[in-house]
């Protein structure tokens, strides 16, 4: 018995160490950013920063990096669709003829 | 610490077939996560542009560094939780015990701060929906944003306190000796499922405090 019939990969204890210190990196930056006001990429800029720090927790804790192929398109499905239903909804929302509705 | 011998569904194959399986329906659990919190956030997101005065006040409502020292904790939270799969497929059972202590520590810190948090909201007569009965409301769409902010921020308290319902669980079984070096496929899923909870936290953070 055992995970044994294909090897899988074990992360090493340091590497734990180096993304969580990306990690809280990446917070301090997100605050840190947030004090200046760059208009209509305030958000932009927020997501961004907030995606590096997601791909990290994606990739190194939920391993990710190294799963199988199909469990990474699987999860990667689930953005696509996610961005369909925010492109359909923002060319909905913001091309009404009447902007009260 | 004995060992309670694994044994896999007659459904599978082996082991293997069995791991996989496994993991593969977390990830497609995963997806339905996502698409629910994302969901919300598109609608989030749609409305700030809308009403923008109204998501500037309720930002401002919230304190930036309240969430801050929750991202903190949470972010410790998922380091420890991978160094328990971690330790649990070295052999270290009690390390991995004592890492998923610390993780449902965290949980209950997080929670502790949303409690003053959402306690002090309500004082001030900040309640979602219909019952919003805050005096000093300058814009027109507060109470649309603080009812947001008690969906987003109560569908994740949500899922932290489940996740740390299922890390009660899985210290139980590794004290049983239901998992070790050779399978460790349970705390591996809801290793997962508490990565999301922070992955979701990630985004909340700078959306609802910062921006």
């Amino acid at each position: 018995m055992g995970n044994n019939g294909h090897e899988h990969h074990l992360m090493s204890f340091k590497m734990h160490l180096q993304v969580i210190a990306a990690l809280f990196f990446l917070t301090f930056v997100t605050v840190w950013v947030a004090q200046f006001d760059f208009g209509a990429f305030n958000v932009v800029i927020a997501l961004g920063v907030a995606t590096v720090k997601a791909l990290l927790v994606m990739a190194y804790f939920m391993h990710l990096k190294w799963d199988s192929k199909m469990n990474i398109v699987i999860f990667a499905t689930s953005f696509f669709f996610l961005l369909l239903l925010a492109a359909f909804a923002v060319l909905d929302i913001f091309t009404r003829v009447n902007p009260r509705l | 610490m004995s060992t309670v011998k694994h044994h896999v569904g007659h459904h599978f194959r082996d082991h293997d077939h069995e791991y996989d399986s496994a993991k593969q329906g977390i990830w497609l659990f995963m997806c339905t996560e996502v698409l629910m919190f994302g969901a919300i956030l598109v609608a989030f997101l749609i409305f700030q542009s809308k009403y923008a005065a109204s998501w500037e006040e309720g930002a401002s409502l919230l304190d930036w560094k309240k969430g801050a020292l929750n991202t903190g904790v949470l972010l410790t939270s998922s380091l420890t939780m991978a160094l328990a799969i971690y330790f649990i497929r070295v052999g270290k059972r009690q390390a991995a015990v004592l890492n998923l202590a610390i993780t449902l520590i965290c949980g209950c810190i997080f929670m502790g701060i949303k409690y003053v948090e959402y306690t002090h909201k309500f004082h001030l007569g900040i309640y979602p929906g219909e019952f919003f009965k805050y005096a000093d409301a300058a814009s027109s769409h507060l109470n649309l944003y603080v009812s947001f902010y008690f969906l987003l921020t109560g569908l994740h308290g949500l899922h932290v306190l489940i996740g740390m319902g299922l890390i009660t669980w899985m210290m139980i079984r590794i004290l049983k000796g239901h998992y070790g070096p050779d399978h460790w496929t349970g705390v591996e899923g809801v290793g997962i499922f508490w990565h999301l909870v922070d992955l979701v936290w990630i985004y909340l953070f700078p959306i609802l405090y910062l921006i």
